[in-house]
C-alpha cells in the first residue's frame, strides 16, 4: 500500500487539527472566553499575541485553538452520523430491493434536490442555535452520497461469488451484510466520509457565521468570523486566522479524501499482492 | 432391504418466468442419493445442472422457481421448511463448493476467519474455539503450516489452495451431503486430480454423500457410483458408472462416451469436450417438441418429433428415456 503525496499532506494537516483540538487547554495561552482584558484590545499579531487580540482583548490564538475542538467535534460526529445513516439505508435498499429500495431512493433524491445547507438551516431555525442542534442538523442532512455509494456497491457486490457462496453456506441476511458486503465497500465510504467531514466543518462555519450555529462568546471558527465581520478593515487578523484554520482543515480533509481514493480504489487493491 | 434415501428428488420441474417467457427449464427430474453415496450429474452447458443443485438447497431466486415435484432431505420436504430451517440445513447438513475458487472467498477476510465463521454460525462455538477448529480444518485438507495459513487472505493463495480452503469450509460442519458444482474446471489438470482425490477421500472417511456436477463424463464416472445424464432439462439416462461406457442405452450418452478421448490420452488432453455431437443444446425457449434431442439424433424417427419418450427401467437400477434405446 503506497500513500500518495496528497494523502500524506492532507493527513498531516488533519492530524495537526486533531492534535490542536485534543490539547487545546494546554496549547492555549489564555482562557478563550474569560481571558478578556480591555487593556490589550485589538493588538495586532506580535510575539506576545501570536494571532493578535480582539476588541475585548481576548487572545485570538487561544480562541482559534479552542475553536478546533468545536469545529472538529461537529465535523467528525455529524459525518459519522451521516455515514451510519447512509450505509444502513443504502446497504439494505440495495440488498433487499423492492418497495424499501423505492422508499430509500425517493428519500435520497429528495435530499439531493434540496441543498443540504438550506435543509440544515431549516432544522437549526426550528431547534435553535447550539452544539446539539448543530450536530442534529448537519448529521441528518448529508447522507445522500454515502447512501448512493453504499447502494451501488451493494448492487455490484451482490452478484459476487463470495456473497452467493455465503448464502449457500447458510449465512442470514444480516451476517451477509456485515461480513461480506460492508467490509468490501469501506474504501469508498471512507473517502466520501473524509470529504464530507470537510464539508461539515465548512457548514458549521457557515451556520455559525449566520448566527445559527455556535453563539459567541464560545469560539468556533465560524462564530469568530461572524464577530470579526465589522472589523475586517481595521483588524484583519480577527478574520484571517480563523479563516486560515478553516481553510487548512478543509484542504487537509479534501487532500486526504482524494489521496485515500487512490489507495482504497478496488482496482488498486486487487493489484497489490 | 432398502434404507430411506438421504435426499430424494421426485419429478422436479423448475420454471423460468422472466415476464416475456414462461418455460420449464428443468422437467421431470428424479433421482435419489443414499447416505454416503456418490451420484453425478453430467450434461452440456445450460442443461440445468446448476439450477437443479440450487433447488436442492432451496436457493432458486426470482426468474426461476420450483413449479412441481418434491425434494426430500431425510424425508423432510425442503420447500415446506421455513427460511430459518432451510438456513440451518445449508452449510451445515448440505454443503456446496463451486467452480470458481477465485471468487467464492471473501477477498477482505482472512481464510481462517471464513472457516471459523461456519463453526460460530452452525455449531454455536465461541470465536476462540472456532479459530482453533479452523486450523484443524485447514490441516485436514492438507494445507501445509495451517496455523500460519489461517491468517492469509485469499489473494495470497494459489487456485488449488483456495479450492482446498473451500472444501475445508464446506466440510467444516461435517455435512451429510456435499454438492460439488464443477469443482475443478477452473484449475489446471494436475491440481484438478489432487483436489478430486482429496474431496473423494475426505467424503469417504466421513461418510459424506457427494452430488457431483460436471461436463466431464469421464471425471464423474470416475468419482461417482451412479451417473445421471441430463439433456435440455431432463435426465435422459441414469446408470451405474461401471455400466455407462460398456452398455449405455441413450444416443446422447453414446455421443458423450464417443467424444471422450481414449483412455490414457485423456490426461494429456485435459477436460473432454463434447465436440463430436453435431449441433448445440437448444435454448430453453426453443426446446423442440417430442424428444428434445431429436434435432441432433441420428436415430430419430417420426415419433421422436411428436412424443416425449417415457422412462424405461433397465436392470440394476438404470433407466433411459428414448423411443429407440439400445
Ligand atoms: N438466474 C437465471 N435467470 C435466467 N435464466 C437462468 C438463470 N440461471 C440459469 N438460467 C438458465 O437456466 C438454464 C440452466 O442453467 P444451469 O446454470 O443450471 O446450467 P448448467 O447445466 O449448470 O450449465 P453449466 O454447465 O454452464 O454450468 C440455462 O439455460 C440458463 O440460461
Ligand atoms: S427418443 Fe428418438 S430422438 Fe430421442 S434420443 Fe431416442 S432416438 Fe433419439
Ligand atoms: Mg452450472
Amino acid at each position: 500500500m503506497k500513500l500518495g503525496t496528497s494523502a500524506i499532506i492532507g493527513g498531516l494537516l488533519f492530524a495537526l487539527a486533531i492534535f490542536v483540538g485534543l490539547f487545546a487547554p494546554w496549547l492555549a495561552h489564555t482562557d478563550p472566553v474569560m481571558g478578556a482584558n480591555l487593556m490589550n484590545a485589538e493588538e495586532p499579531p506580535s510575539w506576545i499575541w501570536w494571532f493578535g487580540t480582539d476588541a475585548q482583548g481576548r487572545d485570538i490564538y487561544s480562541r482559534v485553538v479552542h475553536g478546533a475542538r468545536i469545529s472538529l467535534t461537529v465535523g467528525i460526529v455529524s459525518q459519522l452520523v451521516n455515514s451510519i445513516i447512509g450505509v444502513t439505508l443504502g446497504l439494505t435498499a440495495g440488498y433487499w430491493g423492492g418497495w424499501w429500495d423505492d422508499v430509500v431512493n425517493g428519500l435520497t433524491n429528495l435530499m439531493l434536490a434540496i441543498p443540504s445547507l438550506i435543509f440544515a438551516l431549516a432544522i437549526m431555525a426550528v431547534l435553535g442555535p447550539g452544539l446539539t442542534s448543530l450536530l442534529i442538523a448537519l448529521g441528518l442532512t448529508n447522507w445522500s452520497f454515502t447512501c448512493r455509494i453504499a447502494r451501488a456497491s451493494t448492487l455490484s457486490l451482490k452478484s459476487q461469488g463470495y456473497v452467493q457462496a455465503a448464502r449457500v453456506l447458510g449465512y442470514g441476511d444480516l451476517r451477509i451484510m456485515i461480513t461480506q458486503l460492508l467490509p468490501n465497500m469501506v474504501g469508498p465510504i471512507i473517502v466520501i466520509g473524509t470529504l464530507g467531514m470537510g464539508g461539515a466543518v465548512l457548514a458549521e462555519a457557515s451556520l455559525s457565521f449566520l448566527g445559527l450555529g455556535i453563539r459567541p462568546p464560545y469560539p468556533s471558527w465560524g462564530s469568530m468570523l461572524s464577530e470579526a465581520r465589522d472589523q475586517i478593515t481595521t483588524a484583519p487578523w480577527l478574520s484571517v486566522f480563523p479563516g486560515l484554520a478553516i481553510f487548512l482543515t478543509v484542504l487537509g480533509l479534501n487532500l486526504l479524501g482524494d489521496g485515500l481514493r487512490d489507495v482504497l480504489d478496488p482496482q488498486s487493491r486487487s493489484r497489490r499482492t | 432391504m432398502t434404507t430411506a434415501p438421504l435426499i430424494e428428488v421426485e419429478d422436479l420441474r423448475i420454471d423460468l418466468d422472466d415476464g416475456a417467457n414462461h418455460v420449464a427449464a428443468v422437467e421431470g427430474v428424479s433421482f435419489r442419493i443414499d447416505r454416503g453415496e456418490t451420484f453425478g450429474l453430467v450434461g452440456e452447458s445450460g442443461c440445468g445442472k446448476s439450477i437443479t443443485a440450487l433447488a436442492l438447497i432451496g436457493l432458486l431466486r426470482r426468474p426461476l422457481s420450483v413449479a412441481a415435484g418434491a425434494i426430500r432431505f431425510e424425508a423432510r420436504e425442503i420447500q415446506r421448511l421455513s427460511a430459518a430451517e432451510q438456513r440451518a440445513l445449508r452449510g451445515n447438513r448440505i454443503a456446496m463448493i463451486f467452480q470458481e475458487p477465485m471468487t467464492a472467498l471473501n477477498p477482505v477476510s482472512p481464510v481462517g476467519r471464513q472457516i471459523a465463521e461456519m463453526f460460530v454460525l452452525h455449531k454455536g462455538k465461541s470465536w476462540r474455539e472456532a479459530n482453533q477448529l479452523a486450523v484443524e480444518a485447514l490441516a485436514s485438507v492438507r494445507v501445509p503450516a495451517p496455523e500460519r495459513r489461517v491468517k492469509d487472505y485469499p489473494h495470497q493463495l494459489s487456485g488449488g489452495m483456495r479450492q482446498r480452503v473451500m472444501i475445508a469450509i464446506a466440510l467444516a460442519c461435517d455435512p451429510d451431503l456435499l454438492i460439488a458444482d464443477e469443482p475443478t474446471t477452473a484449475l489446471d489438470v494436475t491440481v484438478q486430480a489432487e483436489i478430486i482425490e482429496l474431496m473423494r477421500n475426505l467424503c469417504a472417511e466421513r461418510g459424506t454423500a457427494i452430488l457431483m456436477i460436471s461436463h466431464d463424463l469421464g471425471l464423474v464416472a470416475n468419482v461417482c457410483r451412479r451417473v445421471g445424464v441430463m439433456y435440455a432439462g431432463r435426465i435422459v439416462e441414469e446408470r451405474r458408472s461401471d455400466d455407462i461406457f460398456s452398455a449405455c442405452a441413450h444416443p446422447y450418452t453414446q455421443g458423450l462416451v464417443d467424444s471422450l478421448p481414449r483412455l490414457g490420452s485423456r490426461a494429456a488432453l485435459g477436460r473432454s469436450r463434447l465436440r463430436e455431437i453435431a449441433g448445440v443444446v437448444p435454448a430453453i425457449a426453443d426446446f423442440p417438441a417430442g424428444c428434445r434431442f431429436n434435432p441432433r439424433c441420428a436415430q430419430a424417427t417420426e415419433i421422436c418429433r411428436t412424443t416425449a419418450p417415457e422412462t424405461t427401467w433397465l436392470g440394476a437400477g438404470g433407466l433411459v428415456r428414448c423411443h429407440h434405446h439400445a
